[in-house]
């Protein structure tokens, strides 16, 4: 009579044990990754915006208590606000073109084509530059000497421009170097975007007299339109994480005409030795980040829901 | 008044007067049109790149005669050993090579094991464990480096290829990558293996990894680009050649030879060749692992 309870007491506690098994298991294997995370992702985290209470005597290197002045003193300090406009305007520059000329390669790419294989190749073959060669290949067209555009324009009798020493062009050339350097990552992610479309929605389109045009306004912006707001976002966030052209070509200047967020932080940080005002600056940065990053998550979240 | 109405689109959808040689001369027209407008896109974007390789193999005053220099004149290749002999970079190159494979090699295995618990095993705290997984999407490295830098000073990792390796080895992108296709794998296949005695390690390793081939692929292939391509953080954490990885070598070497600019570029070819052959064999992976955020959701 009494063996059922004991039996099942058995099976629970076998169950439990299991569990416990389980989850033992489970934190082993997630170990090497909450580790890695923890020393370089959380503790930094958190150290960030602690770091930011402290003021670094630039002499002594002595780090005083201030709480949130130095928070109130970066957000308002006339270099900082350039550093943000400036990533503003580099932000701007960058995305639509990026956007617009990527997507306009994609359609360029999307048809059946004999040799459309090497093409798309081609398009995409910049997503394999890292910044570093993208910046030094952009030196060949725009170096004062030898760039062959300057090269260009002497040819023909003017005087050459000095793009990346001069505060009107120093932006618009970094811009130049990013937007070709993102060209071949947003080609591959807008064509995908066209080749999930319905063919047959165009074949309709087109049996209804719709000029090129009309279908791509009509059909292929509405419909695409979810790939391109998740560009538009992950290319402005990716702006403002920009650094590498800038320590390579423009060394932030001139006049601090190039001086991005990053490149600000870092700056502040290695070659003035104030620890706490560029954390201060990563904070900010951070939050930027967040709202930007909470908006992409909402896209990707909206089209999980609606897709298939 | 009105005698023949004819819808508008009527015409244009079967034109009568249009003979078929017409239409088919009109179409060949148009992807000529096509080819033209392919053609002038990809000079366009393959200047800087062409440019480049055409400097490299110049010397300094040929390379100033416009429109001449825009074509090599004899194809002296010996640029390419001297950057070799001049600078560190084929030292630069192995470490690149070596930091990068590193870090494909923990990001995968970190990324499969983790993938595994989200994808398959129950226990309290999972949600937490996987919201603490997505916060870190949410910080980029650039908001961290003061933080970093002073804690790889104080683990004595400066100029070291822990220093360059292990900050990188979790990923919750490869994490999220795989877990999604660990999820596409059948219920049934996991309850067969389960009565064929397989417990969950000798599930993952000889069924599920297997089967998320592509995935870890894509993610190999991702990995290793985004890592040989890093800048901020190598900068940072090495002063000393030996530990140099070639994208801060290419910085160096255009800093120290600023007068001999085929030097500087032919170092931008050398550089880039890797990346740009794993580009062609891998376009597949790549274009997978690339596009799995944007387009799969």
């Amino acid at each position: 009579m009494n063996r059922r309870p004991v039996n099942d007491r058995a099976r629970t506690r076998t169950r439990t044990r299991r569990r416990w098994r389980e989850r033992g298991l489970a934190f082993t294997l997630l170990l090497p990754s909450l580790l890695v995370f923890g020393v370089f992702v959380f503790y930094p985290f958190a150290r960030t915006f602690w770091l930011g209470f402290f003021e670094t005597d630039p002499f002594g290197g002595r780090r005083t208590f201030v709480g949130l002045d130095q928070y109130t003193d970066t957000l308002t300090s006339s270099s900082f606000r350039n550093s943000l406009w400036v990533t503003l305007k580099f932000t701007l520059l960058t995305v639509p073109t990026g956007l617009a000329l990527g997507l306009g390669l994609a359609i360029l790419a999307h048809q059946k084509l004999r040799g459309m294989g090497f093409y798309r190749t081609v398009f995409s073959s910049t997503v394999a530059t890292s910044v570093a060669v993208a910046s030094l290949m952009f030196i060949s067209l725009l170096s004062p000497s030898v760039g062959l555009i300057n090269q260009a324009i002497r040819w023909f009798g003017g005087e050459p421009i000095f793009f990346l020493q001069s505060p009107g062009w120093a932006l618009v050339a970094i811009s130049a170097v990013t937007v070709w350097q993102n060209l071949g990552i947003i080609f591959i992610v807008t064509s995908a975007g066209l080749q999930s479309l319905p063919d047959d929605l165009y074949e309709s389109a087109r049996l209804d007299g719709a000029s090129a045009w009309s279908r791509f306004v009509d059909i292929t912006v509405p419909l695409l339109s979810p790939t391109l707001l998740f560009g538009f976002v992950v290319l402005t966030i990716t702006s403002f994480q920009t650094f590498g052209q800038v320590d390579l070509l423009t060394n932030g200047g001139p006049l601090e005409a190039t001086n991005l967020i990053v490149f600000s932080i870092f700056e502040t940080a290695f070659r003035d030795f104030n620890p706490g005002s560029a954390a201060a600056q990563a904070v900010v940065l951070f939050f930027i980040v967040l709202v930007l990053t909470a908006v992409q998550f909402k896209i990707l979240e909206r089209r999980v829901f609606y897709g298939r | 008044m009105a005698v023949e109405t004819i819808p508008a689109s009527a015409p244009r959808a079967v034109p009568p007067t249009v003979s078929p040689e017409r239409r088919r001369r009109r179409r060949r027209v148009r992807s000529f049109l096509n080819y033209v407008a392919l053609t002038i896109a990809a000079v366009v974007v393959l200047t800087p790149i062409y440019v480049t390789i055409a400097f490299s193999l110049q010397t300094g005053p040929q390379a100033l005669q416009f429109p001449g220099s825009m074509w090599p004149g004899e194809l002296d290749l010996s640029v390419f050993r001297r950057v070799f002999e001049v600078s560190g970079i084929g030292r630069y190159l192995f470490n690149s090579a070596l930091v990068a494979a590193l870090i494909t090699v923990g990001q995968v295995l970190t990324s499969i094991t983790a993938a595994y618990v989200f994808a398959e095993l129950e226990f309290k705290g999972r949600n937490l464990l996987f919201v603490a997984f997505l916060a870190t999407l949410m910080v980029p490295a650039e908001v961290t480096i003061v933080a970093n830098y002073d804690t790889i000073v104080s683990f004595g990792w400066l100029d070291s290829y822990q220093g360059l390796v292990v900050p990188f080895l979790a990923t919750a992108f490869g994490t999220f990558l795989i877990r999604q296709a660990f999820m596409g794998i059948p219920r049934d296949l996991r309850d067969a293996a389960k009565l064929d005695g397989y417990g969950h390690m000798g599930f993952l390793w000889s069924v599920a990894v297997p089967l998320a081939r592509p995935a870890i692929a894509a993610l190999s292939v991702f990995s290793f680009l985004l890592a040989w391509n890093q800048y901020l953080w190598p900068l940072l954490i090495t002063n000393d050649d030996d530990f140099r990885t070639v994208q801060i070598g290419l910085r160096t070497l255009a800093s120290s030879n600023i007068t001999e600019f085929n030097l500087v570029f032919a170092g931008t070819v050398v550089a880039s060749i890797p990346i740009f052959v794993l580009l062609i064999v891998f376009q597949k992976q790549l274009v997978r692992g690339l596009t799995s955020g944007a387009v799969k959701g």
